[in-house]
């Protein structure tokens, strides 16, 4: 199994979630990050001080998912959070090591 | 509890309960002996000359009974509606018939208390006389002085509520951590306030007494008998007389006023005071600073004898105030982050959505704060009261708006924050001159107000004083400019009653040297007397809280609780 973090645009949210259902992922885990690359931070003035916001807001998608579907989920999401601008985001895969339902206690692809 | 807690919890409380019941007893026992006199004095007075009181007052006399006796009353001063203004007005100052009435009927009923059997004949028994008020209490709670107390009371709790814009504001602009013990600061101020100005505060500053103090009327037990107005008015507290409405409505309205004082502190202190030590401040000053400024002024003091106008506390109470904070500043140091390698840092407040609502609390708020302080509406006081309405909401208007013009040329957007206070700028700059100025010149009060708030702030800023709200900006700034517009705008033309025109209404510069005199007495003796109250409670308990505090933030250190606690953890 693989793990897959997406840090995608505010916006892009809903369409990287319902990209994802449409090709059968069921589950995903949503966090609202900040975090900067090469779209840099902002200038912002508060009652006539100046200061950088340098943290763009961001929110982060987990998505678990077999081995063999790991490329059609990667793509899924590439095509549907992409805008072709800086600041798009990033995406990372790592190894799974289990995953385990609560309720019923399956485990491995049985529980995704 | 700690057993030091504890000793000093007790030791407080003795301390209040001894004072308290000395002041009570002495009252009980001042008002017990003259009362049955000053009572029998006051009906007879007032069985001679209520209608020709209420005619005087009123401009449509027919509509009032009694004609006949209105007649015998021909040369009653100037209505007191027409002069509103919070001079000191000398209840032995007349020389009619009616002072004569007064005197005789005393001088009678003392040789009467000496010789009860003797001239029974000619005086009023006690029959009589009971009969007699029964049939006068109509004559005195009239009509006029219910709507008069009605709008007074409805002003006041107009006022009242502007705490909750205060706490709304402050708390907005200031970062959640610390949101609860904002909010709690303005919360309990209003309770301190009712405390403090109850027990001494009311009688220092409205109560007989010197140029420079009240000395008596102590826990609002001072002899009394308003709504008497005037001449007839016989009590302790003389320099309200010329407000028709009972003694709880005149004390009610004047504590939402010591209250404002208070709570404007408590903006220039967020964020790294002390919780108790901001409560042990408001202690002193609505007791004792706000008191006895505002006696100088309105309690028939020495500024007012020299001239001094502030018609509903621009110096009164915005100014003292500011001054207040200033020093507690001063004491307390910067928040933590504030200041780096020599500039600024901007430390955003959490939410403008309560900022708004504050904002917007404190301009309604203001339609009672300024047009209230006539004490009154009927007869001609509507006239007065609707034109400080008005001058009010233009003095917002023109420093709101002038306020985010200046903040988009200076600092490149219309900084909402800056928007808010351009409004608050512009109602403290109207706050002394309201009832004296024409519209016109409330615009340009306001206008004014707007673009001193923006470089005030930036001023503070640069010279490192953090005032985290603006409060300073807001109404010391404007306090003392609205102040001193009194002596450059005010018109004996308008409806407030003040007896000098400004130097731009053609009455040089003697109005302007009065209010520069006031400006400078109140910046001193509350801006150093403040300075020594937050210097002592620094050294006896400190006043900042830790660095550690500040940092986690003030609602869990202080408070014990969160004002957004995260719904993970329940």
């Amino acid at each position: 199994m693989k793990k897959i973090e997406a840090i995608v645009r505010h916006f892009k949210l809903e369409d990287v979630k319902n990209a994802l259902t449409e090709q059968g992922i069921h589950g995903m885990t949503v966090t609202e990050v900040r975090g900067f690359g090469r779209q840099k931070g902002h200038t912002e003035m508060y009652r006539g001080t100046e200061y950088t916001v340098d943290f763009v807001p961001k929110v982060k998608i987990e998505v678990v998912c077999a081995d063999d579907n790991l490329q059609t989920v990667v793509d899924t999401i590439l095509q549907a959070a992409q805008t072709g601008q800086i600041g798009d985001g990033k995406l990372f895969v790592t190894d799974l090591q289990d995953s385990i339902r609560i309720r019923t206690g399956e485990r491995g692809e049985d529980a995704l | 509890m700690s057993k030091h807690r504890l000793i000093t919890l007790v030791a407080g409380i003795v301390l209040l309960s001894a004072v308290g019941g000395q002041a009570f007893a002495q009252e009980a026992k001042k008002s017990a002996e003259p009362a049955e006199a000053a009572k029998s004095d006051a009906k007879k007075a007032d069985a001679d000359q209520p209608p020709a009181e209420k005619a005087a007052a009123k401009k449509d006399a027919p509509e009032k009974k009694d004609a006949p006796e209105k007649a015998a009353e021909p040369d009653q001063e100037a209505p007191p509606d027409e002069a509103p203004a919070k001079k000191d007005a000398e209840p032995a100052k007349t020389s009619e018939a009616a002072a004569g009435d007064e005197a005789a009927a005393k001088q009678a009923d003392e040789e009467n208390a000496d010789q009860p059997a003797g001239d029974a004949a000619a005086y009023p028994s006690a029959d009589e006389i009971a009969d007699s008020l029964v049939e006068k209490a109509d004559e005195i709670w009239s009509t006029d002085v219910a709507v008069d107390t009605l709008w007074v009371l409805a002003a006041g709790f107009l006022v009242f509520f502007m705490n909750a814009g205060f706490g709304c504001v402050e708390a907005g602009f200031c970062r959640a951590k610390n949101a609860v013990n904002i909010l709690g600061k303005n919360f309990v101020v209003f309770g301190i306030s009712s405390l403090a100005f109850w027990l001494v505060g009311f009688a220092l500053m409205f109560g007989d007494g010197n140029d420079y103090v009240g000395t008596s009327g102590w826990m609002l037990l001072g002899e009394d008998n308003s709504p008497v107005m005037n001449e007839h008015y016989q009590g302790v507290y003389s320099s309200l007389n010329w407000s028709g409405i009972p003694l709880s409505a005149k004390f009610f309205f004047q504590l939402a006023f010591a209250g404002t004082a208070a709570t404007i502190v408590s903006g220039c202190v967020a964020e790294r005071i002390h919780y108790r030590a901001f409560m042990l401040f408001t202690l002193y000053i609505v007791g004792v600073n706000y008191a006895v400024t505002g006696h100088w002024i309105w309690g028939g003091g020495w500024l007012a004898n020299k001239g001094m106008w502030d018609f509903a506390g621009s110096t009164v109470v915005h100014s003292v105030g500011g001054w207040a904070g200033l020093a507690g500043i001063l004491i307390l140091g910067p928040r933590i982050g504030k200041y780096r390698d020599g500039k600024p840092h901007a430390i955003p407040g959490h939410s403008m959505a309560l900022a708004f609502l504050g904002g917007m609390i404190l301009w309604l708020g203001w339609f009672g704060f300024n047009p209230g302080s006539t004490m009154g509406i009927s007869g001609q006081g509507a006239y007065t009261v609707s034109h400080i309405v008005v001058t009010t909401n233009m003095a917002c208007a023109g420093g709101l708006i002038s306020a985010t013009i200046t903040a988009w040329v200076v600092m490149g957007k219309p900084d909402f924050s800056m928007t808010v206070n351009g409004a608050l700028a512009g109602l403290v700059a109207i706050t002394a001159p309201c009832a004296f100025v024409d519209v016109i010149s409330a615009v340009i009060i306001g206008v004014v107000g707007g673009v001193l708030v923006v470089f005030s702030v930036m001023f503070f800023d640069r010279l490192r004083i953090d005032d985290p709200v603006g409060a300073l900006s807001v109404h010391l700034a404007n306090g003392i400019w609205g102040t001193l517009a009194v002596g450059l705008f005010a018109s004996t033309d308008m409806p407030g009653g003040i007896d000098a025109n400004g130097l731009f209404a053609g009455g040089g510069p003697g109005l302007l040297i009065a209010q520069v005199i006031g400006v400078v007495a109140v910046g001193a003796f509350t801006f150093i007397g403040s300075l020594i109250v937050w210097w002592l409670l620094n050294q006896f308990g400190g006043i900042r809280v830790s660095a550690e505090e500040e940092m986690r933030g003030l609602d869990q250190g202080e408070m014990g609780m969160e004002a957004y606690p995260s719904d993970a953890v329940a």
